[in-house]
């Protein structure tokens, strides 16, 4: 198979780490080459983040490039927006229309663009657009977006919901894990 | 443990230490290094501590490879420069036991202040150096140069980079195999490094990497993948993962995974079995200068840049191969650079510096944000502990009004890393130089790692803990204070203060990091609409969680920990907490 590419990206801090955990061991249980590339240091204080998570029968580079992605799984709405050149022409976006402004735009030296969802879809650009921080708050946690994201997601994947309900028990502290469970449902059935 | 399964760069490096019998490893944390000790730490067997800098560390593995057992040590690239002297004279003492030291280069610089090529040190100091390209390399790689350090009697240079170290690939473990405790001997001949042993070790040096060169031209982690003759690429690291990207096996490569000493033979029957040949490697041209120097007809940094990292469309654009492109939307996207976090305690030190319009010298850490905008208060950052000497010589080249508003900023980790003996310097050599030591508790940036003031070692448990104040005073500052940077008042008047008095002082700025588990946070603030002007006085200060919506000041309670900082700029009172009363 060829490698497919997923990208999830969002703001330093929002648990991207978790869901490309996750995405890791659903893929590799399902045998598959998987690379996956995170980014630590700096950029986790509340700057633009992004992991890639690559998968296929053997993958080389650890990295996605522009036009390549399959999905972009975001966070936030700005994000999605700024890593929309990455997606490939036929490429989905999975997005929490969740925004977060930046520092640029706090300070007034910028502004944050208005109707980013339609003007996304008028690329051509798939985009799957839900209020995901509203979903997690009622799974019980804020902080829980990233399983609601990947339950969206998990829309897309030909794969039974074993194979999720396992990776999550695999990767979830056991304290969370109804919980994230709840958020994912939440997700995947909105 | 399963035996097959994901893993990031740094712990399969730290797996390969495990498998190899390492059993001591002394670091200092450094983006993207950091995770190799940490993991390592998780194996009881292996003794694990953080060292005050990359020095001590080296030195301190050293000390334990010559007491018998094989040991290790890693760091970022910058910090190979601390520990730079170690290095260059350990190539001549050669080991005991098995000395490996992990590097991580940061091309693109995600996490760095400069993107210097660690290759430069590994032949300045004639160390040889592995580079793996994946975490199943990484693993195998770690336990390859203890073989190589103990057969060749030398330290051996792990080399990772940003995307091998914190990128997750399949590996496959095994059982750890320790070998037996090397013998300690006295040998004054090699290991006191006098002028007059050191002239006899260093052809000892210069054989050693004749022999190491005769290795590489038939060692398997250089290895030849032929693809057609039309074109050949020698690569290195994770270059080799973006030229298999693009081209698959339709061209032929020469992998290297030993990039010191670079072979000769190999590379010149590689070069003569295909048309074109061309160097891809990131940063400096290394490969490139050895096939040169061979007198071979090569292409690199021709094409390829030597300016940030690299990926699949870069290399392919560069040899003519197809570049995917991506849509783009027409619509400005403002840049999201990091931001000190909400609750953050640099946030109401570095507002009062801004307030007070000092000049200030900064250093290495997460306070380095406070050079961003709207504070702006930092003016330099150079290295680590480079604040507390800087200011010396700053305030010695411009005299007494300088000394009356230039403060010099480090953090705790910082300070003890290197910031300690600049301080020293203005004890001595006296200027009234005003230093700030930022003490979070923690070392922050790279993740939370302890360091000699926290009082807790790298598995957490109780440690020995240097008292900051009493420790500056022993070096003669008789002004030490501390403040709460959540106090805006106090720390103005300890700006102000200190500034003017007439000898040198040490502010210690206190407050534990906010992303620290242990910390209680209050309820977040909310804004009474009724009550705020919209004057945006409380935007000063460049916290995330706070932003103007319709013209009024807003908090994003997700985000606010209930610092209370914008809370005091407000004229208004239009601050008050959501935490309910009783």
């Amino acid at each position: 198979m060829e490698t497919k590419n997923i990208m999830i990206v969002g703001v330093g801090g929002q648990g991207s780490l978790l869901a490309s955990k996750l995405l890791g061991r659903l893929l590799l249980q399902q045998g598959y080459d998987v690379k996956v590339s995170e980014v630590h240091g700096m950029s986790q204080r509340g700057g633009s983040v992004v992991t890639y998570v690559r998968y296929g029968d053997s993958v080389a580079s650890p990295v996605i490039d522009k036009g390549e992605a399959d999905y972009i799984v975001s966070f936030e709405l700005l994000e999605a927006a700024r890593w929309l050149p990455y997606l490939k022409p036929d490429g989905q976006i999975v997005t929490s229309t969740q925004q977060i402004d930046p520092m640029p735009v706090i300070i007034g030296a910028a502004e944050y663009p208005a109707d980013l969802v339609e003007k996304m879809r008028a690329t051509g650009a798939k985009v799957d657009a839900m209020d995901c921080l509203a979903l997690a708050n009622e799974a019980g946690s804020s902080k829980a977006v990233n399983l609601v994201l990947m339950g969206r997601l998990s829309h897309y994947f030909d794969l039974p919901d074993e194979a999720w309900q396992e990776a999550m028990a695999a990767v979830v502290p056991p304290k969370f894990l109804e919980l994230n469970k709840k958020a994912f449902a939440l997700g995947k059935n909105a | 443990m399963d035996m097959k399964q994901l893993m990031l760069g740094n712990a399969a490096v730290a797996r390969g230490l495990y498998e190899a019998g390492c059993s001591v490893i002394s670091s200092y944390p450094g983006t993207p290094s950091t995770e190799i000790t940490e993991e390592a730490a998780k194996y009881s067997e292996i003794y694990c501590e953080w060292a005050p800098n990359e020095k001590v560390a080296m030195e301190v593995a050293f000390g334990a490879c010559l007491g018998g057992k094989r040991a290790f040590c890693a760091m970022k690239h910058v910090g190979l420069n601390v520990a730079a002297d170690p290095l260059y004279t350990m190539s001549y003492t050669g080991v005991n036991a098995g000395l490996v030291i992990g590097v991580a280069d940061d091309a693109g610089m995600h996490s760095s202040q400069n993107e210097q090529d660690s290759r430069h040190h590994a032949i300045a100091s004639k160390v040889p150096m592995l580079e793996p390209s994946d975490s199943a390399e990484s693993l195998a790689f770690a336990k390859l140069a203890y073989e190589l350090s103990e057969e060749f009697d030398t330290p051996v240079l792990l080399k990772m980079c940003t995307r091998v170290a914190h990128s997750q690939s399949i590996v496959e473990t095994a059982e750890r195999v320790v070998p037996e405790d090397k013998p300690y001997e006295k040998n004054i001949a090699k290991y006191v490094m006098m002028p007059g042993n050191a002239k006899r070790r260093h052809p000892v040096v210069e054989e050693r990497t004749r022999k190491l060169t005769e290795w590489a031209e038939t060692a398997p982690v250089n290895r030849v993948e032929m693809g057609g003759t039309k074109l050949g690429i020698v690569t290195a690291s994770t270059s080799y993962q973006y030229v298999k990207e693009v081209f698959g096996d339709s061209v032929s490569v020469l992998k290297l995974g030993m990039t010191n000493p670079l072979p000769v033979n190999l590379i010149r029957d590689f070069a003569a079995k295909v048309e074109k040949l061309v160097v891809v490697e990131e940063l400096d041209p290394i490969i490139e200068n050895h096939c040169k120097a061979l007198g071979l007809a090569v292409s690199g940094k021709d094409v390829l840049p030597m300016i940030d990292e690299f990926s699949q469309n870069l290399v392919a654009g560069a040899l003519g191969a197809e570049v995917h492109s991506g849509r783009s939307l027409d619509v400005a996207i403002p840049p999201r650079p990091p931001v000190m976090c909400a609750g953050c305690p640099h946030r109401g030190l570095f507002y009062t510096l801004s307030k007070n319009k000092c000049t200030v010298l900064g250093d290495i850490g997460c306070y380095t944000l406070g050079a961003v905008a709207p504070l702006a208060a930092m003016e330099m950052t150079l290295c680590m502990g480079g604040s507390v000497s800087a200011i010396h010589g700053f305030n010695k080249a411009r005299g007494a009004e300088s000394e009356g508003k230039t403060v010099a900023v480090i953090g705790d980790s910082t300070f003890m890393h290197s910031g300690m003996t600049g301080l020293a310097n203005i004890a001595y050599n006296q200027t009234n130089s005003t230093v700030i030591i930022v003490d979070n508790s923690i070392t922050g940036m790279t993740g939370h790692q302890q360091n000699p003031t926290t009082g807790f070692n790298l598995r957490g448990e109780p440690a020995g803990k240097i008292d900051l104040e009493a420790l500056c005073k022993a070096m003669g500052f008789r002004r030490v204070r501390v403040v709460d940077p959540y106090d805006l008042k106090a720390c103005d008047a300890a700006v102000k203060e200190e500034l003017a008095a007439a000898e040198p002082s040490v502010i210690i700025s206190r407050r534990p990091c906010a992303l620290l588990k242990n910390v209680k946070h209050k309820a977040p603030l909310a804004v009474d609409s009724d009550k705020c002007r919209g004057c945006k006085a409380c935007m000063k200060i460049g916290c995330p969680a706070i932003s103007i919506k319709n013209g009024k000041a807003c908090v994003d309670a997700t985000q606010c920990v209930g610092c209370g900082v914008c809370e005091q700029l407000c004229g208004f009172g239009a601050f008050g907490t959501t935490a309910k009363e009783g």
